[in-house]
């Protein structure tokens, strides 16, 4: 592959790219509307083959953060798409109809951080036991560890 | 599947000494085949990146180091790759080998392990005994070099903390030479063996579609023809620095994952004996001091002995990340069980369970049997391994041969 993987992506999605981030060659961040995330997944993981590793969220206090994480394994280039959500109404669309191994992260989120993903198959809990209470997210700033859950 | 049907479970354990990590499977079958397989967990989840953010970047590696007991080494490493990531810290090239060293002898015990508990579930108990008996001297090379058999400390931002002393590097050579060729009687004896071929060959097979499809890694998808490995990929510490290969089946079967396995052992000594060889002719220093990590982001990745162990980490310029988050390789590896165990019989599914080497951490494993007319409970974990077992002695009653 002669162009940077990051520079192609931006080509082809030109403005919808909203911000790039080179921290360095082997790790580009590039900030996309939530509306063009299934757009440029599709494109990463279908067309040029990536592998997706994780997604991760981020509460970022004003706002939440996912940052999806595809591997360019043979250019050694971690590309990571971040899109941002508001805190009232998170809600993202589902990766997991394009990429299977995506449900269990978006549950997790789901669970942990309070994200609505929209299209999800099954968005039950992965981890939290049966008896955690209702919208009680404890990756959110606002849960302290000494929080008891029923309080 | 009918989530009444779930209602009805009636979890067995909390202990189940098999397998190392705390998970349920529901298998609903249809007479002997598997029909659908539930999964849950959380048994051990304990807030590990919750906790994080309340820990100094510091004191994190030792937290991590205590997400796996089996790969307690990868956690560790794939953080500090990840805060050298974010801080564009160079690590000096001894503390290079010392990481690779550390890293590859974790790969021989854990696959040891594995063999070893895959031999048990099969009744081949002789294969079990082998296995952990010849993981022990590797347990104490830990121990001479690290002064613990687990959880061995020695990852540090910058570079290593510990260094590898020369009057222990012929001692570590010395038991290398002698594990080879246990590893190679044992290997040949697995390959060579015609009731595990008939046993393992084309069971609960994953194709490369599989692996994509889920983000599957490790010897996982190594078996399944898909040659990616972290330490190839994307060289950390010392693994461009040395020769070896990265092995690779087309089968998709548990028996290809038990030969990637295995083979991956050999490569491990190879790597381990070549930094040894530079260790003694490279002085340097062990660490460089990183005083703060400023604010950014930061991603790192290695090889674990299951697959890529994934970590990200963002700073706020304090002392402390104010997001970490970790991804083990049994979370993108267990999902595939929808793809490997489904019309496969109830007395295949616990070998191919374990055929991932699925592990998060510790502790208990519960496995329960449903049916899937009346919902009602079967079998328990150990019961599916006593089918396992008593396939093995048919094929083998079959096949002429003694147990």
């Amino acid at each position: 592959m002669n162009d940077h993987i990051g520079d192609l992506i931006q080509k082809r999605f030109t403005e919808k790219i909203k911000e790039v981030k080179t921290h360095s060659s082997h790790r580009v961040y590039l900030t996309v509307e939530k509306e063009d995330l299934l757009a440029v997944a599709d494109y990463l993981f279908r067309e040029k083959g990536a592998r997706f590793v994780i997604a991760s969220a981020v509460d970022e206090l004003n706002q939440f953060e996912i940052l999806y994480h595809f591997s360019f394994d043979k250019e050694d280039v971690m590309v990571s798409l971040r899109v941002r959500l508001t805190r009232d109404n998170p809600e993202a669309p589902s990766l997991s109809g394009l990429i299977k191994g995506a449900a269990w992260i978006e549950r997790e989120m789901h669970e942990l951080f309070g994200i609505n993903f929209v299209g999800h198959p099954g968005l039950k809990r992965l981890l939290l036991p049966e008896d955690w209470p209702e919208k009680v997210y404890p990756l959110r700033k606002e849960f302290f560890m000494t929080e008891k859950k029923e309080g | 599947m009918d989530n009444k049907k779930k209602k009805v479970v009636v979890p067995i354990g909390p202990y189940h000494p098999l397998l190392e990590e705390p998970e349920y499977f529901a298998l609903f079958c249809d007479g002997e085949v598997v029909v659908d397989v539930e999964w849950q967990a959380g048994y051990n989840h304990r807030g590990i990146e919750k906790l994080c953010e309340t820990k100094s970047w510091d004191q994190i590696t030792f937290l991590v180091e205590r997400v796996c007991g089996i790969c307690s080494t990868s956690h560790p490493f794939a953080y500090v790759n990840a805060v050298e990531d974010l801080a564009k810290v160079e690590i000096p090239e001894r503390a290079r080998y010392i990481r690779s060293i550390v890293g590859e002898l974790e790969r021989i015990h854990s696959h040891l392990l594995w063999v070893g508990l895959a031999g048990h579930f099969l009744g081949y108990n002789t294969v079990f005994m082998w296995a952990w008996k010849y993981r022990e001297p590797v347990l104490d090379i830990f121990e001479l070099i690290t002064g613990n058999r687990q959880s061995y400390a020695m990852m540090k931002i910058g570079g290593v903390r510990r260094d590898v002393l020369d009057e222990d590097i012929p001692v570590v050579e010395r038991v290398l030479d002698e594990l080879k060729p246990k590893l190679e009687m044992l290997t040949q004896a697995v390959l060579d063996d015609p009731v595990l071929s008939a046993r393992l060959k084309g069971v609960g097979v994953l194709t490369a579609q599989d692996i994509k499809d889920y983000g599957a890694v490790g010897p996982t998808a190594r078996a399944s023809g898909v040659a990616i490995d972290v330490r190839r990929d994307s060289p950390c510490a010392a693994y461009g620095l040395v020769n070896w290969q990265v092995i690779t089946c087309q089968e998709g079967d548990v028996f290809a994952k038990a030969v990637v396995r295995l083979l991956e052992c050999f490569e491990s000594v190879k790597i381990i004996q070549q930094c040894l060889e530079k260790l003694k002719k490279n002085r340097g220093p062990i660490a460089v001091e990183v005083r703060e990590i400023p604010p950014g982001e930061g991603i790192g990745h290695y090889e674990a002995p299951r697959g890529e162990v994934f970590h990200y980490v963002r700073s706020d310029g304090t002392n402390r990340p104010v997001r970490h988050k970790i991804r083990a390789p049994s979370f993108v590896n267990i999902p595939t069980f929808r793809a490997s165990c489904l019309g496969q019989t109830i007395s295949d599914v616990a070998i191919i369970l374990a055929g991932v080497d699925p592990c998060y951490c510790c502790t208990e494993r519960m496995l329960t049997v449903y049916d899937a007319q009346s919902g009602r409970k079967m079998m328990t974990g150990t019961d599916l391994v006593r089918l396992s077992q008593e396939k093995t002695e048919k094929i083998k009653q079959k096949m002429g041969k003694n147990g």
